[in-house]
């Protein structure tokens, strides 16, 4: 709704106030032309969904299993997350040519940057999952004779569940951001490069039309984590429903 | 038959004295009770049953030294502990599963026990869509189901509402009659313990000793009713008398 109006508005100011449409075109104009070139648009943006989901794919593994060695072993946690914090903060832009430096005009830095910028969120995520735990079922399941593994498997790493699909969510955005980012910086093809390209032929509804793309792979992506966390916790919408009225009540 | 016997028993966190002489017996088939006020470290008493906490002291379990913890009790924590993400009957089959048993078997044994709890059809809810008392009653079943040789109770209906708690003990006592199950229940609640014991240990404030034991003469069933009535009411007052002098008058806010 507010974006519809939004276009509208930019459609009428695009239109009537005499900006010229190698400054700022018209919405219709972008559409336009994304119908147009959707060849070159889809050529694009295959290598910025890879290197989104292999990148994506890597953080995840390597946030597991650094968060499951944090939980067991908590001195780990003083010791390495200075350093993810300082990782959290070097800036995109200055970073990313040096990766492409390093390893290429590849797939390999696009990977590597993606990975660096969904790393900790989901990292952080996992970990203040665990932590959330309910005290007593911890103490229940120790009681019961449960071991640590058992704890782990059986209530920490359900009970992270909801953190880590949050990290989930804010971070899938994250993952596209920075893969085009490290196309910007250097790629044979992509939607970073292409935009980069559109940019410098002065073609700014090129460019708008690859952001289009970008937010609308963005979009669902997040579609897809949200639909994922609907099969994955199946108990947060039968909460919703209560049962009402139904058998004893005591 | 002395099932449980605890001898001396003290525990300290750091310098802080939490249990200071506890020494105190439950009987096999018994419903024994600890009385004292919230932050006694009631809990803490547990904690050393279970296992999660070393204490000093002599705790003897039918008649030796008790090492093994977790194959004599089964705990059932303050609130309800059941995990939101797994459905009742496998909430319930929960310590069968640590135990090592089977899903299938684990499942065939907690069946029939769901018509008794008043659950059955409710087997494939999550705990979100039951109500409180259900709640504490599937948590129940889950300690019960274990078939350890004796019930911690921590403060089992602490949580719910005064109708809904009143229901609960009326449904313990009943269900305790038909099981015997030996049982240690925490409690600040006077008439939940009357209610309930065939004897009543009167924890100090922190750091906990026993003051009294009391022994509960009434008459089962307890359903409140007849004479029995103002004799339990005659005990209660007795009781949080006790409870009262034991505290410092600064008009300790009792939940």
């Amino acid at each position: 709704m507010s974006v519809g109006l939004l276009l509208v508005a930019w459609e009428l100011y695009a239109n009537y106030s005499g900006i010229k449409p190698t400054i700022l075109p018209a919405p219709s104009r972008v559409f336009e032309q994304a119908i147009l070139n959707r060849e070159a648009l889809v050529d694009n943006a295959i290598p910025t969904i890879r290197a989104t989901l292999i990148g994506f794919a890597f953080s995840l593994g390597a946030a597991f299993a650094l968060s499951m060695l944090v939980d067991f072993f908590q001195p780990l946690r003083r010791a390495l997350f200075p350093v993810f914090i300082v990782s959290q903060t070097l800036p995109l832009v200055a970073i990313a040519p040096l990766v492409v430096l390093w390893f290429g005009f590849g797939l390999t830095p696009k990977i590597v940057l993606v990975a660096l910028v969904t790393f900790f969120p989901m990292l952080v995520a996992l970990v203040q999952g665990y932590e959330a735990t309910e005290a007593e079922i911890g103490q229940m399941l120790r009681a019961m004779g449960a071991g640590r593994w058992r704890v782990f498997m059986l209530a920490r790493l359900p009970s992270a569940l909801p953190y880590f699909f949050a990290g989930l969510r804010i971070s899938i955005t994250y993952a596209v951001v920075g893969a085009i980012f490290a196309e910007y910086a250097g790629a044979a093809k992509g939607l970073g490069i292409y935009m980069l390209n559109a940019k410098n032929n002065f073609r700014p509804d090129l460019v708008l039309a690859a952001v289009g793309v970008s937010a609308a792979l963005t979009l669902v992506l997040f579609g897809l984590t949200v639909l994922l966390q609907r099969l994955a916790m199946p108990w947060e919408r039968a909460a919703g429903r209560q049962a009402a009225g139904k058998g004893p009540q005591a | 038959m002395s099932r449980l016997g605890l001898r001396r028993v003290r525990k300290a966190f750091g310098g802080l004295d939490v249990l200071a002489d506890i020494s105190l017996s439950v009987d096999a088939g018994e419903f024994v009770s600890i009385l004292g006020p919230s932050g006694a470290g009631k809990s803490t008493l547990f904690q050393l049953l279970t296992g999660a906490e070393h204490g000093e002291g002599e705790m003897i379990f039918d008649g030796a030294p008790l090492d093994d913890h977790g194959r004599h009790f089964a705990f059932m924590p303050q609130r309800d502990a059941l995990m939101p993400w797994r459905r009742i009957l496998d909430n319930t089959t929960l310590g069968l599963e640590v135990q090592g048993v089977g899903r299938k078997a684990a499942r065939a044994r907690v069946a029939p026990l769901f018509a008794e709890f008043g659950l059955a059809g409710f087997e494939r809810h999550f705990p979100a869509q039951l109500s409180a008392g259900m709640r504490q009653r599937a948590a129940l079943l889950r300690t019960v189901v274990q078939e350890r040789d004796m019930l911690l109770l921590d403060e089992p209906f602490g949580a719910l509402d005064a109708l809904t708690r009143a229901a609960m003990q009326r449904w313990l006592e009943q269900m305790w009659r038909h099981h015997r199950w030996t049982a240690l229940l925490i409690t600040h609640d006077v008439r939940e313990a009357v209610f309930l014991s065939d004897r009543i240990y009167v924890f100090s404030a922190r750091p906990a000793r026993v003051v009294r034991e009391i022994k509960v003469p009434l008459p089962r069933p307890r359903d409140r009713t007849g004479t029995a009535t103002r004799q339990a009411g005659a005990l209660e007052a007795e009781i949080l008398d006790i409870l009262l002098n034991l505290q410092p008058s600064r008009g300790h806010d009792h939940d």
